[in-house]
């Protein structure tokens, strides 16, 4: 910085240096500005759209507006009065106008399974109720609506937002007596997932650690010229098609298969093994798809380990594997968790794979994402899924991040 | 190879070749799977069984003759030549901004716009199917292009960046100095170092489109068969050998594009005089 | 970490502390209505769309000349081509765009909610008729534009969508592999007979009504004990003893091919499949007993623009000539009662809807699994997962 030495007033100088750089930094946020809007916009919005639904709850309000209303002042206590009836018999006509008592079935039916068919009758029932007591003729129509538990639900339902899918991702529910219980057993379901999916993740990482870290060490103390070549068939699996390695997967585990064929034929097995469509196949794979993540890391950091330790060590008289323990593994560390780290990451989302390979009891939480959105139609209880997965992402992420650095990522 | 040191001992030397064993054995677990898969592409039956009882090239012929693969070839590669051109912009203008010493907040910066390779794709296909909904994108090739530019412009920030790793911003000014216009220096100095960065990215960007398949099955109708869909719903259906072919296909051309990017990081390595 | 994910995880805890399940009730209003303004846009944007487009459709909509119509693609969709959609064109002058989808429901829901519908006319499973009736998501049929209800086999015409064709899940082994096959439903379910794995379709609906029959159920009277607790039980209690043998399956191109594969041993299967595999050459034998009838329907979501064609086509695709016609292409049974005396005798044969394979069938009954499929899916995939 020394060019303009020659100026006489120093404060101007301080004062242009200070706005060339300021105009400078504006240039450069002017670069990243229209990457970063597309992602706030394209990337950003639809997550938080999708955050948004695993709370969201119009069904019961926008189809029941006054018997919301009415059930605000409910004291929680009885069976409500006449009121909430009155206004009940009102807002099933309009939905039976509307077909949307299907809905609000359907709605109830996640909370109290048999509800369904119930409110579709009493929607049917209602156009013919015509004056008072409103009360006594919902009783007759189903004991149901003498309950004070079926009031409870409805009540909890008709808030615009809800804990219900949040409660449920976790398999927990509200009670009757308005607290927090696990769901009946035969219901519970996601919590064994997310211990599914974080132990499937955890035994990827370790399988990639095991098989990359010897393979990576090789490759970093190799010559160059020899390396090169072994690198390529690291690099070629990472560049193929994921959809490709799994297909390649699905045809070598099935039963009829070259894997059974070549076990059969070097006699280890007597009959054909279940690879396909189950945990071992789907780790199995997961492993070929994720090692070069975890290996890769690992070999930049090796690459980066002077010899000269281990040699000294070794010199100063420590066993060869006491000197690697001692002196070179823990310069690898950092290396170790980049991969580990990235690898566990990619592994909680995985979806194609499973689906493919894996058995009904090898499927991820990515995989009842998709099934509550595309078959079930029960968005919120996607997003809401959805919604803890990404909360796991995201802190794993940021623990990256921070032991890693983000500008440490490399690809190839 | 590795030459052990002179006063190895002979467990030394037996856990050595225990040692490449098991990497051999490594090496071919990784490489296997691609290789075993190509040959059963060529086989006269529609089997997946070794040893295959004749040779065939019928496999490739249903493929180039069917409609429904080649108008999949060509759905993916205009969704993948639009999304590299999109997130070429896009990435390289960011990786430029982000280079510059003083940005504010680099790292959380970074961070952000690297997330879209973190996040589940499950999620973010789920979520852009619930928000292009608002917006009629659902069902359309600009929807699909706008997913998959979210999701391949980190790789392209990633490799121009990493080019630009030890780049001496004065050179920028020196340029100037010597009296050279802001695009004539970045024509002259700035684009020939980050070009293979560049091209890195766009490939990185173009293979990320090119096989992206969770969101194209939330967000897309029939009417954009991409190629991995057509071959997620074959593998689904019938494992034909035409799935088996276009495998090979797809292994054959990431070959090739794996040694482009390997040549491309060495001359940069070069070009910035560091020697790999 | 980053501003956005900051507010995004702020946004997660506030939800994860709204966590209160109503005593809190006033706090919980306050907080929901100061949130709602932001959270609900998304949704009351999409419900006033509905509605509007709702209006465009009695309007006459811009003429797009064409009539989208989905269907599942395959040897089936290849049939309706033949049968319905050519005649169709040739008839009306009306130029059919066809398209292919997997059944997503889902597909159909977010269209109509964010009033973006490009499809007419679909062809849906009886639980996504009764379910995108129930969601609001498929037109409510007037049949005065259709045919005569009288006329429909009992059963086949729902508020929102008419029967198209009679298809029937039922068993099938391979007599190369088999030769003294499987017989009843009972063998399907006897390990010890009949060792090795089968394949199920991956849902409750059959497997659970042919539990109760290996189990000792009359087919007949298969509803009213499912219709129980102890029921249900009991289905899943039957189901679990050949869990670990049983492989499923999701599309209905996968069980010939799992059969051929020899991946199992029988399998479960949607006859047409079946049928079109014997006639590839594959030495497959179907078993009839304690096979599900089961129907393919028409829908029209809801807020189409080309309303009246839309029923213009399901006129032209109910009436029992079309019907009758479908049944040389692929095996399935008219839903027309018309249609029944047109078919051929011989290869009426094959159809679920002969009285011969009808014998020890489950009776068709959408409406127990409109009512009831919620809850047993949501078991279902509990005890799949499990």
């Amino acid at each position: 910085m020394s060019v303009s030495a020659i100026s006489d007033d120093r404060s101007t100088l301080k004062s242009r240096l200070r706005r060339a750089e300021r105009v400078q930094r504006l240039r450069a946020i002017g670069l990243v500005l229209p990457l970063f809007l597309f992602i706030l916009i394209v990337f950003v919005t639809p997550i938080i759209i999708l955050m948004t639904r695993a709370v969201d709850n119009p069904e019961i309000a926008d189809s029941l507006p006054l018997t919301s209303a009415a059930l605000a002042n409910w004291d929680r206590t009885d069976i409500p009065g006449e009121d909430v009836f009155a206004a009940f018999a009102v807002d099933l006509v309009a939905a039976q106008k509307n077909k949307a008592t299907g809905l609000i079935g359907k709605r109830l039916n996640y909370e109290m399974p048999g509800t369904r068919s119930k409110v579709l009758q009493a929607g049917r029932a209602a156009e013919k109720l015509t004056a008072a007591p409103y009360k006594e003729a919902f009783l007759k129509i189903d004991p149901l609506w003498g309950e004070i538990e079926t009031w409870k639900v409805l009540e909890r339902a008709s808030h615009r937002n809800t804990s219900f899918y949040l409660l449920k991702a976790v398999d927990l529910q509200c009670s009757a007596d308005d607290e927090i219980v696990n769901v009946a057993p035969d219901q519970a379901l996601f919590r064994d997932v997310f211990i599914r999916t974080l132990g499937i993740s955890t035994l990827v990482t370790v399988a990639t650690l095991l098989l990359g870290f010897p393979l990576a060490y090789m490759l970093a103390t190799l010559p160059p010229k020899h390396s090169n070549i072994l690198m390529i068939l690291v690099l070629l699996p990472f560049w193929t098609s994921l959809l490709v390695r799994t297909t390649a997967w699905v045809v070598l585990l099935q039963t009829e298969g070259p894997i059974n064929d070549l076990l059969l034929f070097l006699g280890l097995t007597d009959e054909r093994l279940q690879l396909i469509f189950s945990r071992f196949g789907t780790v199995v794979a997961m492993t070929h798809i994720q090692l070069p993540f975890t290996l890769l890391p690992i070999y930049s950091v090796m690459r980066t380990i002077s010899p000269n330790y281990v040699r000294a060590a070794r010199s100063l008289g420590a066993g060869p594997f006491h000197a690697f323990w001692t002196i070179y593994f823990p310069q690898t560390m950092p290396g170790i968790a980049a991969g580990c780290l990235l690898t566990f990451i990619l592994s909680l989302g995985y979806y194609i794979t499973p689906a493919l390979v894996g058995g009904p009891t090898d499927q991820m939480i990515s995989y009842f994402v998709a099934l509550y959105t595309n078959k079930e139609l029960n968005w919120g209880q996607a997003s809401a899924l959805g919604t803890i997965l990404l909360m796991a992402t995201l802190v794993l992420y940021a623990v990256y991040n921070r032991l890693v650095g983000i500008d440490k990522m490399k690809l190839g | 190879m590795m030459a052990l040191p002179p006063y190895a001992s002979p467990l030394e030397r037996l856990w050595r070749v225990a040692f490449i064993l098991l990497c051999a054995l490594v090496l071919l677990f990784l490489i296997s799977p691609i290789l075993a898969i190509m040959p059963l592409s060529f086989n006269s039956e529609p089997y997946f069984t070794y040893p295959m009882p004749g040779l065939s090239m019928k496999w490739y012929a249903d493929f180039f003759q069917d409609p429904r693969w080649l108008d999949s070839v060509r759905a993916s590669v205009f969704i993948a030549v639009c999304t590299t051109g999109l997130s070429m912009v896009f990435g390289t203008l960011a990786a430029l901004g982000l280079s510059r010493s003083n940005f504010p907040h680099r790292a959380l910066v970074m961070a952000f716009l690297i997330s879209p390779m973190i996040v589940p794709v499950v999620i973010t296909a789920v979520g852009m199917y619930l928000f292009f909904a608002t917006l009629g994108f659902n069902n359309t090739y600009f929807g699909i292009i706008l997913a998959h530019t979210a999701l391949a412009t980190p790789f392209v920030v990633i490799t121009v960046t990493a080019t630009l790793i030890g780049f001496d911003q004065s050179l920028i000014r020196a340029g100037a100095s010597l009296g050279a216009p802001p695009m004539t220096v970045f024509r002259k100095v700035t684009f020939p170092l980050i070009l293979p960065g560049m091209i890195s990215g766009a490939l990185f960007a173009f293979i990320t489109s090119f096989d992206e398949v969770v969101v194209v099955l939330f967000i897309a109708s029939p009417d954009q068969r991409t190629l991995p869909k057509q071959m997620f719903s074959g593998i689904r259906e019938q494992i034909s050998p035409t799935i088996a072919a276009a495998a090979t296909l797809l292994i054959i051309s990431a070959a090739l594009m794996l040694v482009t990017v390997e040549l491309l990081r060495r001359r940069s390595e070069r070009l910035r005089g560091i020697s790999s | 970490m980053f501003k956005p994910t900051l507010k995004v995880a702020l946004l997660a805890s506030s939800m994860l502390v709204l966590v209160a399940c109503g005593e809190e009730k006033k706090e919980e209003q306050a907080s929901s209505a100061a949130s709602n303004t932001t959270s609900t846009t998304a949704t009351s944007e999409a419900a006033p769309a509905t509605s509007t487009n709702q209006t465009a459709s009695v309007t006459p909509a811009p003429a797009t000349g064409g009539l989208t119509v989905v269907s599942w693609g395959g040897a089936y969709q290849e049939a309706q081509r033949k049968t319905i959609f050519e005649p169709y064109n040739a008839k009306t002058g009306n130029v059919i765009k066809e398209e292919e989808y997997n059944g997503e429901v889902a597909k159909i829901k977010a269209m109509v909610e964010s009033g973006t519908v490009s499809w007419d006319v679909i062809s849906v499973d009886t639980a996504t008729a009764l379910q995108g009736c129930d969601d609001g998501v498929l037109e409510t049929l007037d049949y005065s534009k259709i045919l005569d209800k009288a006329k429909v086999l009992p059963g086949a015409a729902l508020d929102c969508a008419i029967g198209s064709d009679v298809y029937a899940t039922v068993f099938a082994y391979d007599t190369a592999k088999l030769p003294n096959g499987p017989a009843s439903i009972k063998d399907l379910f006897d390990l010890e007979k009949f060792p090795g794995k089968r394949a199920l379709q991956k849902n409750p609906f059959v497997n659970l009504e042919w539990s109760l029959i290996a189990d000792g159920v009359d087919p007949a009277q298969v509803y009213d004990v499912l219709g129980t607790p102890e029921g249900v039980d009991r289905a899943f209690k039957k189901l679990d003893t050949i869990k670990s043998q049983v492989v499923w399956w999701e599309a209905g191109a996968q069980p010939p091919q799992l059969l051929a594969d020899g991946e199992v041993v029988m399998t479960s299967a949607w006859n047409g499949r079946i049928a079109n595999a014997i006639k590839e050459g594959k030495t497959f034998k179907i078993v009839w007993d304690g096979q599900a009838p089961d129907l393919d329907m028409w829908a029209i979501p809801k807020g189409t623009p080309n309303l009246e064609k839309s029923y213009e086509y399901l006129a032209f695709a109910s009436s029992a000539e079309v019907q009758s016609a479908l049944a040389p292409y692929i095996p399935y049974g008219p839903t027309n009662l018309d249609a029944v005396a047109l078919v051929d005798a011989e290869l009426a044969k094959s159809l679920p809807t002969h009285p011969d394979n009808l014998k020890a069938a489950i009776p068709l009954n959408p409406q127990f699994w409109g009512d009831n499929g919620e809850e047993l899916r949501a078991r279902f995939n509990t005890w799949l997962a499990q």
